[in-house]
């Protein structure tokens, strides 16, 4: 039906908007608050939450791609269960490839591939989004939902990998900390801390980027 | 008098001049000396005569026993450890070495505390342009109190900052914050840096520099010794529990404070000028502080009935003479911000944060500080347990109404 309407350019503005409006108006984490169960387990280290991001970009790319092109022919009374059929072969997928090819990063990741199935966000873009656009759209929407997501992953780790475990990027950044062979700054007193792993704080280190984007842009701030 | 009023008043910051965004700093340190002259015109809002500033210098003066037998309690375990002194009875020998020590110890603590504090603090009211308020003046010496004598300098600050930030300036500042200031530092350093808050090397200012440990000291306080199911370790056997505590001390000991634990907690005697104080002024609610005490008998005792490990046998009067419990219960759940506000909720509240208290030491012997965390699930509680106790009377006086 709306082939006789003009063609739509790729990346017109509305599209754009799709992209970029997840990043920071919009961030699924800190503003929607999905997603944060991901986003207290796996930020330990940044190299799991650039996998995590990217295996959340795979599932909500295609799965969006997949609903949207199956939207009309879904019945709205067991359109959960369809979804939920998609998420999961997909994430089978993602799974298999991360035992086969990276199978250290999938052991730390461990349940949590597994676990992308109930990450609110892509049954959220499914329902919000997917069941409602064409294919194009849909998938601009899964890219910028999951920037927006791995953003907030990304920075939370970041963090906690610094002044957690003292390394970037798994490189020693304040010398070694092994019992017996103290080297850089543990040699004078400085200790990794131990909280900022507990899943716990990731709690803390989202509400101060919450905090953060809320002072930064005061039209977030929710009145009551 | 006269003189320094002037000398303050050349110094105010005028409300349009290049200063003016330090008028909270200024007015911060005017009203920590003198009465402001400005009464509220109308609609006044005053329930008490006394204000913040001098509810919180009380507090401060009800901690300074503590403070002080800190100080001496830090040097006589230093010097214990080196096997100086003895443990028992040389307790006024080398008096002066020992407070020397103390001081060097837990002044730069109290230092640290204060200074890097009192900056967010005062960072948070510059920033807002809000008056500085006191609430930091209390929480500021409680936190040294706290921590073992040993704890690092820059752990202190980081544990303030985080609290002082996190606990209570996101929620609005002084007055606003839901959780006690002082023990969310506490549970920062206690989580964060767990081998520097809690095991058998800390609580013995030095203890780290010293080879061997004279015989009968271990280096454990009495409540860990307590649960040490191998002691004295050469023997091998199920000896914890009471036995173990009674190889060491006695129930005057603790009730003195001459055992060794973080700084200001150790003497119950301490804790009590401080209560009577509090009381006597009226800052810290009795009924808290009875129901919390009731609390951790009733559950103490509890846990005799039926003890299956060393903890459990351990008498309900040590209970509230071991650890921080006699500190917290006067100090820590009577903070009115964080207690709950009616009457009848802070007997529940008292009662079940004791009771918590005592049950999470008995069953976890991996926390047996279980005082800190009862007391800040608690405070989380409080306004639930306000919530019910208000509701329960509303519904009350509609049914009397209602059968009038």
């Amino acid at each position: 039906m709306s082939e006789a309407k003009a063609r739509e350019p790729l990346f017109s503005k509305k599209n754009k908007k799709l992209v970029t409006t997840p990043l920071d108006d919009d961030n699924p984490v800190t503003i929607q608050v999905l997603g944060i169960c991901s986003a207290l387990a796996i930020t330990v280290s940044i190299e799991q939450a650039l996998v995590m991001s990217g295996s959340v970009l795979f599932v909500l790319g295609a799965g969006n791609v997949i609903v949207s092109l199956l939207r009309n022919l879904i019945p709205s009374r067991i359109r959960i269960i369809v979804q939920l059929v998609v998420v999961a072969s997909l994430v089978i997928i993602v799974n298999e490839v991360l035992k086969a090819f990276m199978p250290d990063i999938a052991e730390k990741l461990s349940v949590f591939v597994g676990l992308i199935i109930t990450n609110c966000i892509i049954m959220g873009r499914f329902e919000a989004f997917a069941m409602g656009n064409k294919p194009w759209p849909s998938f601009l929407d899964a890219v910028g939902n999951t920037i927006g997501y791995g953003i907030v992953l990304v920075l939370v780790s970041v963090f906690r990998e610094i002044f957690g475990a003292g390394k970037f990027f798994g490189i020693e950044l304040f010398g070694s900390n092994l019992p017996g062979e103290e080297s850089g700054l543990y040699t004078v007193g400085y200790m990794n801390n131990n909280f900022i792993i507990l899943a716990p704080f990731a709690l803390f280190a989202v509400g101060l980027i919450i905090w953060a984007q809320r002072a930064r842009n005061k039209a977030l701030i929710e009145d009551h | 008098m006269k003189g320094i009023e002037k000398l303050m008043r050349k110094f105010e910051p005028s409300h349009d001049g290049k200063w003016h965004k330090l008028h909270p700093v200024w007015d911060g340190f005017y009203t920590i000396l003198f009465t402001p002259g400005e009464t509220t015109k109308k609609g006044s809002h005053i329930r008490d005569a006394i204000d913040l500033k001098r509810t919180m210098a009380l507090v401060v003066i009800a901690l300074v026993p503590c403070l002080l037998f800190g100080i001496y309690n830090t040097g006589h375990w230093h010097y214990v450890a080196t096997g100086e002194i003895a443990p028992k009875g040389e307790y006024l020998e080398m008096f002066g070495d020992k407070v020397i020590y103390g001081l060097i110890q837990v002044l730069p603590i109290v230092v640290v505390s204060y200074a890097v504090g009192l900056a967010v603090e005062f960072a948070f009211c510059v920033k807002n342009q809000h008056a500085i308020q006191e609430g930091y003046l209390v929480s500021g010496m409680l936190i040294p109190l706290i921590v073992p004598a040993d704890t690092p300098l820059w752990m202190i600050a980081v544990a303030v900052i985080f609290a002082v930030v996190l606990g209570k300036e996101v929620f609005g500042g002084t007055g606003m914050n839901i959780v006690n200031i002082a023990l969310t530092a506490r549970a920062f350093l206690f989580f964060g840096y767990p081998t520097m808050m809690s095991g058998d090397k800390v609580w013995m200012s030095g203890i780290s520099g010293v080879e061997t440990l004279p015989e009968g000291v271990t280096g454990a306080t009495a409540l860990g010794e307590a649960a040490s199911f191998t002691f004295p370790k050469s023997e091998w056997v199920y000896e914890g529990g009471v036995k173990a505590f009674e190889a060491n001390w006695t129930l005057w000991d603790s009730f003195i404070g001459m055992i060794p634990g973080s700084v200001g907690e150790t003497s119950v005697i301490a804790c009590l000028i401080g209560a009577a104080l509090l009381l006597f002024t009226g800052i810290a609610s009795w009924r808290i502080m009875i129901s919390f005490v009731i609390g951790g008998l009733f559950v103490g005792w509890l846990s005799n009935l039926g003890a299956v490990n060393p903890y459990m046998e351990l008498d309900p009067l040590l209970h509230l003479c071991l650890g921080g419990f006699a500190f917290g219960a006067v100090f820590m759940i009577t903070d009115p911000v964080t207690a709950s506000q009616t009457n009848t909720g802070k007997y529940i509240y008292g009662f079940l944060a004791g009771g918590l208290g005592i049950t999470i030491r008995v069953f976890n012997g991996a926390y047996p500080e279980g005082i800190m965390m009862a007391i800040l699930f608690m405070n989380i509680m409080a306004p639930t347990i306000d919530h019910y106790v208000v509701n329960a009377n509303i519904k009350r006086r509609m049914k009397r109404l209602k059968t009038a």
